[in-house]
């Protein structure tokens, strides 16, 4: 099958690439970053998926199924030109599949759609509303875009849409929101609040989505492996020390003393737990998660042992 | 890796092997899927244990009314200004039931806000009352702890420590979309171990909680006083949770009514009078 990867340049778009390659399919790839390991047969185009390079790979390659990654996700890059990637990124996207007679889009999400606040509950289910915005809403333009890529359910009937909100990733690449927080010898948290986390290993979250294209789910989707760990387990079981810091200094930290600018409510995400039900997931595709969380905390471990200093 | 020693607070032995004995599906880790974990409810059973068998040497009668495995709802009045109730109940059901179960109760939504009363209350199986999590609970088959008179309950003063105030409907409606049978429960004692004369909202709004109960040696401290539960047989109602108001205030209502007999016959117990079965009191 041919199948097309925007934003294949990423840590995971490279580990689904090879794991394509070896299923036997047809791997093209979009991205605005180079791909110079890639894999032998994985075309490559490096090309912005919002520009009219990237409609022609659709037009030429006619893929029959694409695997959408190119969402950014850290802070860190100014809202604005998110916003245009995130939004701008997956509405052509979806257009160009409607074109181009694509039979199954798959948009690859994030369980953080659902916000973290005190009053929400534990395991969401795909029909709950993103009612955390509210709290952190620079996460608008990704709630947007999943929203976005649901409505192509109804907006276009030619193809299977599927939309994945996946949990946390942890795994030997390091790559991920809670790899980064994890990577320090000191891991701050809150005092007096020990939310859960829901992460998968990476190797799974591939199975998952190579399921995802086998078995071509129609709907919204979370994607959970393991059960959730309280957050000072996985500190600990990462080999990182845990430093709770209280709230109110906490805040006043951010963007000093080595501590990343993030806005006031990426606070609300080691405040409380996002917890989603993946059991709609299983049940359409059957998918299994092969390594439990003791294993994904124990492979970050080893690839990342705690830093002398 | 450096290895580190880690404090841990001292358990009993007899919390332990209830402990291992609990249905809940632990990890490795000995934490359950909604974060529950054995190393928190091992100190916690530690300390209610002095209170449940010393302190209060707290009495249960119709424990064997409970059942012993699968979804349940107990619902209790409330009884005394803070939760002396709600833990009480709950070490009753670990330290009584064989095999041990873990009664777990809805938290007041304000608590998830308040730093380390969130991480106890989520660690010990108190998730915040939702509906969501309610639903959740008992799929999983768990048993919930439910006071139907909420916050309104836990305000009463000690001159109206034998009387109930207005029950939520949620907890029927939730019972009968569930398919789950609730064993109605009373709990007497609270309001003399914590007599509260006044309860201040002011105080309480500043620190963030509805209120401060204030006894007359001005602190919620309880005294040693006798507290009892009395579990009643369980009640059934059949539905789907979605009907008329009319029809779930009348089940309510038998709840209530249930609740009230077991009170009234457990006080008259308390003053000496011959009461023969209190429960079956409660019952007729």
């Amino acid at each position: 099958m041919k199948v097309l990867v925007p934003g294949i340049g990423g840590r995971l778009g490279k580990m689904l690439a090879q794991r394509l390659i070896e299923l036997g399919h047809d791997v093209i790839g979009i991205d605005r970053r180079p791909f110079r390991d890639a894999p032998a047969g994985v075309e490559m185009h490096e090309v912005d998926i919002r520009k009219r390079a990237a409609e022609d790979v659709f037009r030429r390659v006619r893929p029959q199924a694409v695997l959408h990654m190119a969402t950014v996700t850290h802070l860190v890059v100014q809202s604005e030109d998110r916003y245009r990637i995130n939004l701008g990124g997956t509405r052509a996207v979806f257009e160009h599949s409607h074109t181009y007679g694509v039979e199954h889009v798959v948009f690859v999400g994030r369980h953080t759609y659902y916000g973290a606040a005190a009053d929400s509950p534990l395991f969401h289910n795909e029909d709950e509303p993103p009612m955390g915005l509210a709290s952190f809403p620079e996460l608008a333009d990704l709630v947007a875009a999943d929203l976005y890529a649901g409505s192509a359910l109804w907006r276009y009937p030619s193809f299977v849409t599927s939309v994945l909100r996946m949990v946390y990733t942890l795994g030997p690449t390091g790559h991920g929101t809670l790899a980064t927080f994890l990577r320090g010898r000191r891991v701050p948290t809150l005092l007096g609040f020990d939310p859960l986390f829901q992460f998968m290993h990476e190797q799974d979250v591939i199975n998952a989505l190579c399921t995802t294209l086998d078995k071509r789910p129609r709907g919204v989707f979370n994607v959970s492996g393991p059960q959730p760990v309280p957050l000072s387990m996985v500190i600990r079981e990462t080999g990182r020390s845990n430093v709770p810091i209280p709230e109110m200094i906490f805040s006043m930290m951010l963007g000093r003393l080595g501590l990343p600018k993030l806005p006031a409510g990426a606070l609300e995400h080691i405040k409380y737990p996002v917890t989603v039900d993946g059991s709609a997931f299983k049940k359409a595709t059957g998918f299994v998660h092969a390594i439990d969380e003791k294993g994904a905390m124990r492979a970050y471990r080893e690839a990342f042992p705690r830093p002398i200093r | 890796m450096r290895s580190r020693a880690r404090f841990r607070l001292p358990v009993d032995p007899e919390v332990r092997e209830r402990l291992d004995r609990l249905e809940i599906p632990f990890n490795e880790y000995g934490v359950d899927p909604y974060g529950i974990s054995k190393h928190y409810l091992g100190p916690s059973f530690t300390a209610l244990k002095f209170f449940f068998k010393h302190y209060f040497s707290v009495e249960s009668h119709g424990i064997e009314n409970v059942p012993a495995h699968g979804r349940v709802m107990l619902v209790g009045n409330h009884s005394g200004g803070v939760a002396l109730d709600g833990a009480m109940t709950h070490a009753s059901m670990f330290f009584e039931m064989n095999p041990p179960r873990l009664a777990q109760g809805m938290a007041e939504k304000f608590l998830n806000k308040v730093p380390f009363a969130s991480q106890i209350t989520n660690r010990c199986g108190h998730l915040t009352g939702l509906p969501e999590h309610a639903e959740r609970l008992l799929a999983d088959e768990r048993m919930l702890m439910v006071f139907p008179e909420g916050a309104r309950g836990t305000a009463k003063l000690f001159k109206e420590r034998y009387s109930l105030v207005h029950f939520g409907t949620g907890f029927v409606r939730l019972a009968m979309k569930m398919k789950t049978p609730i064993v109605p429960f009373a709990f007497l004692g609270g309001g003399e171990a914590i007599p509260t004369i006044s309860n201040a909202v002011s105080i309480g709004k500043l620190i963030g909680v509805p209120y401060i109960p204030v006894t007359p040696w001005l602190f919620a401290v309880p005294l040693p006083a006798k507290l009892e539960v009395y579990y009643s047989p369980p009640m059934v109602f059949e539905g789907t949770g979605s009907e008329e108001d009319e029809v779930v205030y009348g089940y309510v209502e038998q709840v209530k009514e249930r609740i009230a007999g077991l009170i009234d016959a457990g006080r008259r117990r308390r003053r000496g009078e011959p009461v023969r079965d209190p429960l079956k009191a409660g019952a007729a």
